[in-house]
Parts: structure tokens; sequence; C-alpha cells
């Protein structure tokens, strides 16, 4: 397997200029002869289908909710980021650039982050022409805020609802092209198998979840936007019907799987209260413009916050990072938050949880200002846990929150199969390491409205004739008798355990041997535990129900043997990666002051993992990474 | 301060629609012992996880329910408690309730959002897709991707752009349409035609938006609004029926203009 960057020649900044020049069209009149499948309507899939369909192209967009707006890029709260340097404070293409690249520890391909640093200014534009509601000042211009692992003021936001508003703006022109007729759009349909003819990327067989119908979809392209694996760890801030089904079946038919270690572990969720917890709650690290981060400076020291005097707090972040404070990268944030703990000075019930204090932003600001500015946070917070955020601080803790990991792409985005491209969070490609805070619906709406058409045009200008397929083709045949069999043995186990059992045993393993820290011996152990447990689910699963009906155990089941299988080559990734970088912490490399120790002599590549069949070991194809236009140092954030 | 410590154990009663699918008649079951020690600190969706997996574990079918971010903001749950939807609780989705609203001892009515625009799929689950027809006919700006002008040429009001907001806030869940006694969607309607309506962005096609929306939602079946007001109040995200007002003076106004003929906008109608 090659791993072709396609990186356009010519100096960084001008290379997607000149990639957009030198890509070739395809005429308007026959652009309505080419047909794209977009597998999923998150910010990613909704804006390449819309941007596809208004260029001219046949659109088939599909995702596993009721609606395309339910896609999980709905639930992002902080902001999205942008180098328009409004607030005049030094920002600029270069320094967003730069900060991405450093803030994913220098594990990202250099020409992709700068091209997303420059069309993400295209990206407000965009929005804001669509009637986005971003935050205004009193002026009616555009209003501003801080995240983690930038020192200016970059971050464009929707009061805390700024994912719902970008998604719902890209679903409100996804929906006047279904309007239009140009998208044809199938909710409630989940992907089940990636169809590849003569080494092209040439449809998908879904299952109809309402009636259990198997369905095959033939196009010249296809996207996959059906975004990160984080539920790998089970208990996850994403939507519990996240999954990695589709770019796992893609991975099983030949598209290269990158850098699946790169799992980023939020800093600031709602700690876990009970076995029943289902899934994990954000708090918008934006909270961390005005909340302060501490622990007690005793261990055990069980006094209610306020009876903590000033001096007996740790604010930890404070003190260790000074130049970057609570505004520390994530990755450092949720390490700081586990150490804290770890060393006894954990607080709340379960002594899993850290403060996220208010007191000292109230007191300089005022109630109203703070409810203006995260009051619906802080309303979420008071109906999850009891507690009223203005009296007493937050309680939280580092939870499963997005996946850098994902399909190999080139620059044109395309995997390792040819015609199947892969967008938004699904995808490896801008993030490196460690991702910053709002940088994930940049790329989202970057990929889908501003590269992928293109690049997808120039593949159709490229390849030009693509053979008349139908779906009775033997290779969609065979692909849907595959999906039959599977569902058929699912149903026929009938084990003692339910697919949720199986999951959480899952993320038990992950979230030990393979989260926020990682060392040799643990992910051994979890190399010998996960196999058995694959073994188990398939004698021991039981789903009750038939195919021809709603049933969401089976749906479920389907996709907890996929997450086993992917968690499987997570461990295997970070075994390999004999460093730390980012947000993938070896406990074998740090520095002695325990931040991650990087080793560039050995590890500055992507690792992209080939499936060699399901009883040979994958194989381990590296993609060397080279920075002529950043130096790389060790990342400091003192 | 209740949440650290406080957990209490609740045995309840549960009267749960079960329906086969659409064409299949439905009727209660009720669940007793499968919903015996349900902790305070559940939500109400990890209440019917519960009673589910003792369902499996006993042979029986879970109760199918729509649900995904469980944060309240998808807008893909939504059950009716004891005839309110999303449950007792003011400005909570379902995924949001948690069990600490309720008694131990309690008995507790489940069914599925009841409107005909809305056909039960299985149990508690229906399907909504009217909703995204509504949106496809007119509720957007037609502007094409790589054509805006620079964000901050045109500014916008911050009231009026708070009150865009406002409105832009709407899940979608279809509570509304839930608690009304005609069905009208029209709470849905006037906070999604408002959003962009109070935009300059979205002011050129106002009229064809307002009336485009109003027309599919006839024609999908929802009745029309007699201002009982049961909508704002079940309301998840607060959703005011100041908007309502709002879209029925944009419908009248654009009504004596008629701008429906030759309008460049979409239309799923
Ligand atoms: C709680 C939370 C808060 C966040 N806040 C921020 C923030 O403030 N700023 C920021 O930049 N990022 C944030 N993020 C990250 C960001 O929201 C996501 O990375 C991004 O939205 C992913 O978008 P996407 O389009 O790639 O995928 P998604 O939005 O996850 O969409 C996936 C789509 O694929 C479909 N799909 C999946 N599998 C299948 C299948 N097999 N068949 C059919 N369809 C399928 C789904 O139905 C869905 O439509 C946040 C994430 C979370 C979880
Ligand atoms: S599950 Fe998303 S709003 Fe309740």
């Amino acid at each position: 397997m090659e791993l072709k960057s396609n990186v356009p020649p010519g100096p960084l900044a001008e290379k997607w200029t000149q990639h957009k020049f030198d890509m070739k069209l395809v005429n308007p009149a026959n652009k309505r002869k080419y047909s794209v499948i977009v597998v999923g309507s998150g910010l990613a899939g909704a804006s390449a289908s819309a941007s596809l369909a208004e260029l001219g192209y046949n659109v088939t967009c599909f995702c596993y909710q009721d609606s395309p707006r339910r896609a999980h890029s709905i639930a992002a709260q902080g902001g999205i980021n942008a180098a328009k340097n409004y607030q005049n404070d030094g920002d600029s293409v270069q320094r967003l650039f730069y900060d991405t690249i450093k803030g994913g520890d220098f594990r990202a391909r250099e020409a992709n982050v700068h091209r997303l640093a420059e069309v993400s200014v295209n990206i407000i534009d965009q929005c804001v022409a669509q009637g986005v509601p971003f935050a205004r000042e009193y002026s009616g211009l555009l209003a501003n805020r801080s995240f983690g692992g930038a020192q200016v003021s970059r971050t464009f936001y929707a009061r805390g609802q700024t994912g719902q508003q970008l998604l719902l703006g890209a679903y409100q022109a996804l929906e006047r092209q279904v309007g239009l007729g140009t998208v044809k759009m199938h909710t409630r349909h989940e992907m089940q198998q990636l169809v590849v003819v003569d080494g092209k990327a040439r449809g998908i067989v879904v299952r109809d979840m309402e009636t259990g119908a198997l369905e095959s979809h033939v196009a010249d392209a296809v996207v996959l936007a059906t975004g990160g694996y984080g539920t790998v760890f089970y208990l996850a801030t994403y939507a519990k019907g996240a999954n990695c089904t589709a770019i796992w079946r893609a991975y099983k038919k030949g598209a290269a799987f990158a850098n699946p270690c790169y799992t980023q572990i939020h800093p600031t969720c709602i700690p876990v209260t009970g076995d029943h917890q289902s899934k994990l709650t954000l708090m918008s690290e934006s909270l961390r413009n005005d909340g302060r981060i501490w622990v007690p400076k005793k261990q055990g020291d069980h006094r209610p916050p306020g009876q903590i005097p000033e001096d007996e707090r740790d604010y930890y972040l404070e003190r260790k990072y000074p130049a970057f404070g609570n505004l520390s990268p994530r990755d450092i944030s949720s390490r700081a938050a586990k150490e804290a703990c770890d060393d006894g000075r954990g607080v709340g019930k379960t002594g899993r949880g850290v403060y996220l204090d208010f007191a000292d932003a109230i007191q300089r600001l005022g109630v109203d200002t703070i409810r203006e500015r995260y009051g619906n946070l802080f309303d979420m917070y008071e109906r999850i846990t009891d507690e009223d955020p203005y009296k007493v601080p937050m309680r939280i803790y580092p939870a499963s929150h997005y996946t850098m990991g994902g399909l190999w792409v080139d620059y044109n985005l395309m995997s390792t199969i040819e015609g199947l491209f892969v967008l938004g969070e699904a995808n490896f490609s801008d993030h490196g390491a460690n991702r910053l805070g709002a940088s994930a619906l940049m790329q989202g709406l970057a990929d889908g409205y501003f590269v992928a058409p293109y690049t997808i045009s120039n593949y159709f200008g490229t390849v030009r004739t693509f053979d008349k397929i139908k779906a009775d083709h033997p290779a969609f045949k065979t692909a849907e008798s595959d999906v039959a069999d599977r569902t058929k043995r699912l149903l026929s186990i009938q084990g003692d355990k339910t697919p949720d059992d199986f999951h959480r045993e899952l993320g038990q393993i992950m979230w030990n041997d393979c989260g926020m820290g990682r060392n040799e011996a643990g992910l051994k152990k979890a190399l010998a535990a996960l196999p058995q447990l694959k073994r188990d689910f398939w004698k021991g699963v039981r789903v009750l129900g038939t195919n021809e009906e709603v049933n969401q155990s089976l749906e479920k089941a389907n996709r907890v043997a996929d997450l086993i299988e992917l968690g499987e080559l997570l461990c295997l990734d970070a075994l390999e990666r004999r460093e730390s970088c980012g947000a993938h912490f070896r406990e074998e490399y740090q520095t002695p002051d325990h931040e991650a120790q990087r080793d560039d002599d050995n590890f500055c590549h992507v690792a992209a993992w080939e499936y060699k069949g399901d009883d040979a070991p994958p194989a381990r194809h590296v993609e060397p990474l080279t920075f002529e236009n950043v130096h790389l140092q060790t990342r400091s954030y003192k | 301060m209740a949440g650290q410590g406080e957990e209490k154990l609740l045995n309840l009663t549960l009267h749960v629609w079960r329906q086969k699918n659409r064409g299949a008649a439905g009727g209660f079951v009720t669940y007793k012992d499968e919903a015996r020690g349900i902790s305070t600190d559940m939500s109400f969706l990890e209440m019917l996880d519960v009673v589910n997996e003792r369902l499996i574990k006993s042979g029986r079918e879970p109760i199918a329910f729509d649900h995904d971010c469980r944060e309240g903001i998808c807008g893909q749950c939504g059950v009716v408690v004891d005839g309110s939807p999303h449950g007792p609780r003011r400005a909570t989705t379902t995924c949001q309730l948690h069990m600490r609203s309720f008694d131990d001892g309690a008995e507790l009515t489940i069914e599925p959002w009841r409107a005909g625009a809305f056909p039960v799929i299985k149990d508690l689950m229906v399907d909504r897709s009217a909703f995204d027809r509504i949106i496809a006919a007119g509720g957007f700006v037609s502007v094409r991707t790589g054509n805006a002008p620079e964000a901050n040429g045109l500014p916008v009001p911050k009231q009026d752009a708070d009150l865009a907001m406002d409105a832009a806030a709407c899940i979608g869940c279809g509570a509304c349409v839930a608690a009304c006694p005609n069905a009208s969607a029209m709470l849905f309607v006037s906070a999604k035609a408002q959003h962009l309506n109070l935009l300059p962005q979205g002011a050129p096609e106002k009229d064809q938006r307002s009336l485009a929306m109003i027309d599919q939602a006839d024609a999908e079946g929802f009745g029309t609004c007699t201002n009982h007001g049961e909508c704002e109040a079940v309301c998840p995200k607060e959703i005011s029926m100041g908007f309502i007002a709002r879209l029925n003076r944009d419908y009248a106004r654009a009504a004596v203009k008629k701008p429906r003929a030759g309008a460049p906008a979409g239309g799923a109608g």
C-alpha cells in the first residue's frame, strides 16, 4: 500500500490557490451525469451534500437519525475558530496555522493545516450569509471569545449552541437542495457496507432502520462523513448512536486507518455518578475563559468547597502553566486533572472530579454577564447534578470527546480507495495528535463547503467516464448477502448478555488501559482482553426480535461488534507508537515534569494501518511528516 | 446540596405504549418488577435503559424509543409522561429529565407524541419527517457556497441577532405539536421562519418563506393555531408564542402581495 499525500508543490501559502487552478473542471452540462453518495449529515456531510448539489451533481445523502439536523455536530457548544482578526489582537492565517500545528504536537500535515486556516475566514462569511445568528457586539459586529491553546480571541459563537446553529445553517442549505430535487435524503438508514468495483468506490449497502430492508445504492464517488469513534470508551460526550461502522467497514475494504490511538479526552465534563450512566455531558471549554480550576491542596480534604480557604486551594493549571493557565490545551489539562485525582485530591463523592469555580468571575463581572455568556450551560449542569453552579463550583472530570485519528486521506481528502472521500471527524487529517477547541467545526465545514466539492470535481474530471453499473451488479449482491448473513448470525446467538453489557466491558478495558495514560504492560493486557471480548460477544450476545422491524438491539449489537475490533487496532497503534505526543501519553516517555516526550527521530510520521484479513495482523505503513515552515520544538504552554 | 450523596432508590409502576409497527394496533403494557430500584441520579432515558436491559434478560423485547445526544439539543428524544410532553419539568427534554423529579411508588404513563402528522413507527417512536419538508419548502436563505460577502460587511443590531437566536434555539422535537389540542405546528414553523425573517440576511425571501412554510405545514396535516398556549408551556427551549404572532403578520402581509410566482426558492410542497 502506498501512502501518497499528493500535496501540491510550491510555497505553503500558495499551494491551495494553485491547486484549485490546476484541478480539472467538469463542464456544467456534464455535471448532471455524475452522482455522489454522502454518508452523514453533520457539518461535514450536510455542507458537502449541499455544495455538491449546488454545483450540479446528483447527491444521495444518508443519516441514521430521523432528521439530518440531528447529527451530533448539533451538540457542539463552544465555538468555531477563524483567522478573521476582528479583535486586532495579532491573529492571522499564519498564526492559526501555527497554533493548530503546535496544538497537534507536530503530528499533522503542514499543507492541510494551512489550507484549513486559509478557508476559515470564508466559513464565517458563508455561515453569516446563511443566517447563522452568531453573537454580536453592541456595534452590530461579530463577537469573539478565547479558547484553549491560543492567545488570541478568534472563536465565533452562538451562545452555548454554536454547533447547533452551524448545523442548522448547513441543514437548511441541504433541505433547500432536497426541495429542488438535487439531493435525495434518506434518514433512518444505516450504512452497512462499502462496495468497491475494479478498485473504485462505487456505492454502499444500507439498512432501512424501519423495515430492515437492505438497499444497494450506486454512485461515481462515495463520501464518508460519519463522525468519530470515541464511543469505543463507552462513556463519552458523543451521541448514543455514534459509531465506527461506516469507517470500519471501509477499512476492511482497503481504506487505511490512520493514527487510531490519537483520541482526545476532554478536561471539562460532568463526572460519572453511577453504573447506570449512559453518557457523559460536556461543559464547554469556553467556560475556562472565566472559570478557575482547582482542587484542595491537602489529600482527602472533604470540606465543602466554600469552607476551603484560598491558601489551601491548588489552582494547578495556573500554577503549572502560567502563560496559558486555565486555557491550557485539552490533553495537558486532562492529564493534570487525572494527576490531581490520582494523588487523592479529587473532589465529589467518587473522588474523580475537580472544581471549576466561577466565584471570582461572578464577583468581577456580575451574575448577569455570566448568565448571558453561559446561562444554558449552567442550566444544563443544574439539571444533571441538582447543584447550582452560580453558588457552588462545578465539578468536572475528563471524558472521551473527539478522535483525531480516522481514515487516512491525501491532500484531496481521498482515502487509499479511489473515489472514497472522507470528511470531518471521520478522517485523520488536520489535528495531529491533539485537536484545539473550536477547530473541529472549522474543519468539518472547511472539508464540506470548500475542499471536497473541488477535489471531487477534479476526480470526476480526471476519471471522466465511469463503467455503467447498477444495483444488480454481483459486487452489490455479494455485499448485501454478507450483511444479511451477519444479521442472521447476530439474531441467532441468543446468549445471555445485552449489547450494552459488552459495550460497557469494552469501555472499561479501553478507559483503564488505553485512556489518558498508556503503558506497554497495560496495552498488552488490553490486546489480550479484546480478542477474548470479541469471542465472548459472538458467543454470548442476546438480540431479540427480527431484522424486519425497528430493532434497536440489533443496531447496537452491530455497532458494538465493530467498536470492539476497532478498540484492538487502537491499542495496537498505541503500543507501536513508542513516544508521547499530544493526547497520546505513553507513561514510559515523559519529561521530568511529566510532559509528553516526543521522539521526532523515530515517530515524526503518520501511522496508517492496512487490513489484512480477520486472522492476520494489520500492516503498519508510514507517511513521513516534513516540517518546512515551522520549527519542530518541544510544545510549551508555560 | 443534593446531587452529592443524596441518591435514593425508587420503585415505580410504568404503563408504556407498545405498538409493533405503523399498521399495528397498540396498547399499554404495565411494568412493575422491571422498574424497581431506580436511582434518583438516573435520567429518564437511563431508567428506560434499565427497564430494557431487564426485559431483554427475561426474553422480552425492549421498548423502542428515540434518542441520540442525550443532552437536550438534538431533538430526537421525546415521550409524553402522564400527559405532559417531555414530562413534568419545565424547559427540560426527556433526556435531561432526571428521576429525582419523581416520587417513590409513582405510577407513570408513557406514550409517544400523538398527532396525525406524526404517525407512530414503533412503541414510543414517531415519524417527524414532516418537519424536514417544511424546512425544504422555505426555511433557508438561498445563498450558494462560496458567494458570501464579508461577514462584518453587514452589521446586525445586537437585539435583532439575539431575538433571532431565541427563535433559532428550537430543537425541532415536536413537543409543541404533541401538546396542542389542534396538533398545530405553529410554534415550530414560526420559530424556524422568524429566525431568518428577523435577520437582514433572511429579509429578501421573507414573503416567500412565510407563505411556503405555512402552506407546507397545512399540507402535512398539522392543525391551525387557536392560541391555546400549551406549546409554549411544554417547549424545552422556551420558545415564545410571540414568534407565532410575528409570523402571522408576515404571512398576512405576504399573502396580500402574493409573491409566489417566479420565486427563486426551493419548494418541496
Ligand atoms: C458535546 C460536544 C461538543 C463539541 N463542541 C465543539 C466546539 O465547541 N467546537 C468544535 O470545533 N468542535 C466541537 N466538538 C467536536 C465537533 O462537534 C465534531 O467533531 C464535529 O461536529 C463532527 O462533525 P462531522 O460532520 O464529522 O460528524 P457528525 O456531526 O458526528 O455527523 C455524523 C453523521 O454521520 C451519520 N452516520 C454515522 N454513521 C452512519 C452510518 N453507518 N450510516 C449512515 N449514517 C451514519 C450520522 O447520522 C450523522 O449524520 C464537540 C463535540 C461534542 C461531542
Ligand atoms: S436525545 Fe437529543 S434532545 Fe434528547
